[in-house]
């Protein structure tokens, strides 16, 4: 005897839920509702300074239509070329000096305590914000684009090592114990065993930093390091909307070229 | 003997070329270098062991009791990187749909202009972003939570619309084949299969966005990085060790929470 049929009623049916326990979905419900109506409740919002707010905000996007590139442009072009060469500079330096690091935090190729040794390096400079790092170096070096240089070629080592880390970690050990099982010295193993088999991913991730070290770059004059970023500090402070929209205009191109111009060479070499 | 042929890798003629582009190479890098050392007060730069020792040694015991005033910036640092990122996804869902190849009404205007904002938002940093909206609208915690949201609209919205490329059509046809109107494609076709990247996104940019609201008060707009800017005009360095062990805590505090809710996810 067949198993009597439940007729199956297509009104009733409801699509699964993301979160599957229902106590979880309402717990997680609730105290998102209550911690959203505290939060909001403790914004202090200045409601005649935001209406006035408004009327500058429409100032400011009206500067986009005509941005001024004219008159301040000796410190544009000047802030300009700080923040360009901090960023090659830098990139170049940071992936340089990452290299080793990198193959330090690699668990698969380093011993034990060097491995240690290189992911702390790595995890504390990757914790602090290129903003704060700045601001220290800034107080060391004195203002100026070499405490803006230092700064971003610190922050390339701790992106840049822990990620091509990675990318040593999840090699093929074949490859390597081949060249390993000619007799090679340690450095001959790198080099014809490992570093081929990275050597997309560093192309890749170094045109990526590039890109990011420009981004930065724009900031951390903010706080003195030198680039573009006091050039538009300066244009806010001075309330020239045209100019700040000039400057914004050029970076934005800038990193729009940039993306585009890395994203034609990494087709190329992956 | 040396008529021998020899195994290159390259041409002559490669070789050369590819030795002329590491020679431009290097003389541009060098050429940067003389660019920064000609701006650089190199006084400051050799007196610079000697300060970060003196940095150092200012910086330490950290004034612990200083904790007791950092509950406030905290708590609304928290505010700012939770509601910047409520905001962006709410943003960031349609700009991402109109975006997307599959779904965007019109691939000749509407793409390009969505394409557009995605990389506007992506390319200015939010402290920049913060820094134009304390202009405009006032310092405080509101200018940080929308400077947050429009630099994160484009981070969500260009991991989403290419989740949303990727989906399997053949799901979004079985659904339109039995009649459902858009919406009903939109929420039973396309929506649960792009729900675990939108939810691994808001997340990620999430522990992003905490980083970022540190450092937002530097510019005015609220949270922890206020205390930090006025502990480092007053020279108070042993209240600035404080705050960066604050922020290294919660750094790696919300790290984990993020680590653990996309670890569940997918």
């Amino acid at each position: 005897m067949s198993e009597p049929i439940t007729p199956f009623n297509a009104a009733d049916w409801r699509p699964p839920s993301f979160i599957e326990s229902s106590m979880l979905r309402w717990t997680l419900g609730l105290m998102m509702a209550v911690y959203l109506s505290i939060a909001v409740g403790s914004l202090d919002v200045n409601w005649s300074r935001l209406a006035e707010g408004m009327q500058r905000g429409g100032w400011f996007l009206a500067a986009f239509t005509s941005p001024d590139f004219t008159s301040q442009s000796r410190d544009i072009l000047l802030g300009l070329e700080e923040s360009l060469t901090m960023t090659l500079a830098a990139t170049v330096i940071g992936v340089l000096l990452s290299i080793p690091v990198a193959l330090g935090a690699a668990g698969n190729i380093s011993p034990a305590p060097v491995y240690l040794l290189c992911r702390a390096f790595i995890g504390i400079s990757r914790s602090f914000q290129e903003i704060i790092l700045a601001i220290f170096f800034v107080a060391m070096f004195g203002f100026g684009p070499f405490a803006g240089l230092v700064t971003l070629s610190v922050a390339t080592i701790g992106f840049f090592a822990k990620l091509l880390a990675e990318d040593i970690e999840a090699m093929d050990p074949v490859q390597a114990e081949a060249i390993k099982s000619t007799g090679a010295g340690w450095l001959q193993w790198i080099n014809y065993g490992i570093q081929p088999q990275v050597m997309p991913r560093i192309i890749g991730l170094s045109l990526y930093r590039l890109d990011i070290n420009f981004r930065e770059s724009a900031v951390i004059g903010i706080v003195g390091g030198g680039g573009i970023g006091a050039t538009l500090n300066t244009a806010f402070d001075r309330y020239e909307f045209e100019t700040a929209a000039a400057i914004l205009l050029i970076i934005i191109a800038i990193v729009m070229i940039a993306e585009y111009t890395s994203s034609i060479v990494r087709e190329k070499v992956q | 003997m040396s008529d021998e042929l020899i195994w290159r890798r390259r041409t002559r003629q490669r070789d050369l070329m590819v030795w002329f582009c590491y020679l431009l190479a290097i003389a541009l890098f060098l050429f940067c270098l003389e660019r920064i050392s000609f701006a650089t007060e190199w006084f400051f730069v050799q007196d610079a062991p000697r300060v970060a020792a003196d940095l150092g040694s200012r910086m330490v015991p950290p004034k612990w009791n200083y904790l007791r005033e950092l509950w406030i910036p905290l708590w609304d640092t928290l505010n700012i990187a939770t509601l910047g990122t409520l905001l962006a996804v709410a943003l960031a869902t349609p700009i991402a749909f109109l975006a997307a190849r599959n779904t965007t009404p019109s691939i000749r205007f509407v793409r390009p202009v969505a394409l557009l904002i995605i990389v506007s938002s992506r390319s200015i940093n939010s402290l920049i972003w913060g820094l134009l909206l304390v202009t405009i609208i006032g310092p405080g915690v509101l200018a940080g939570i929308i400077a947050i949201s429009f630099r994160s609209i484009g981070f969500v919205a260009k991991l989403l619309y290419e989740a949303i490329e990727e989906i399997d059509e053949t799901q979004v046809e079985a659904i339109a084949a039995t009649g459902a109107s858009a919406t009903q494609v939109m929420t039973y076709g396309i929506w649960p299969q792009i729900l675990p990247t939108f939810a691994g996104v808001s997340v990620f940019r999430w522990d992003i966005n905490i980083r970022e609201s540190t450092i937002l008060g530097l510019v005015g707009a609220g949270g922890i990085g206020l205390q930090l800017q006025a502990s480092i005009n007053i020279v108070a360095w042993q209240q600035v060790s404080v705050i960066l062990i604050a922020i290294l805590l919660t750094v790696v505090v919300s790290e984990w929470v993020s680590a653990r809710v996309r670890h569940s996810i997918i």
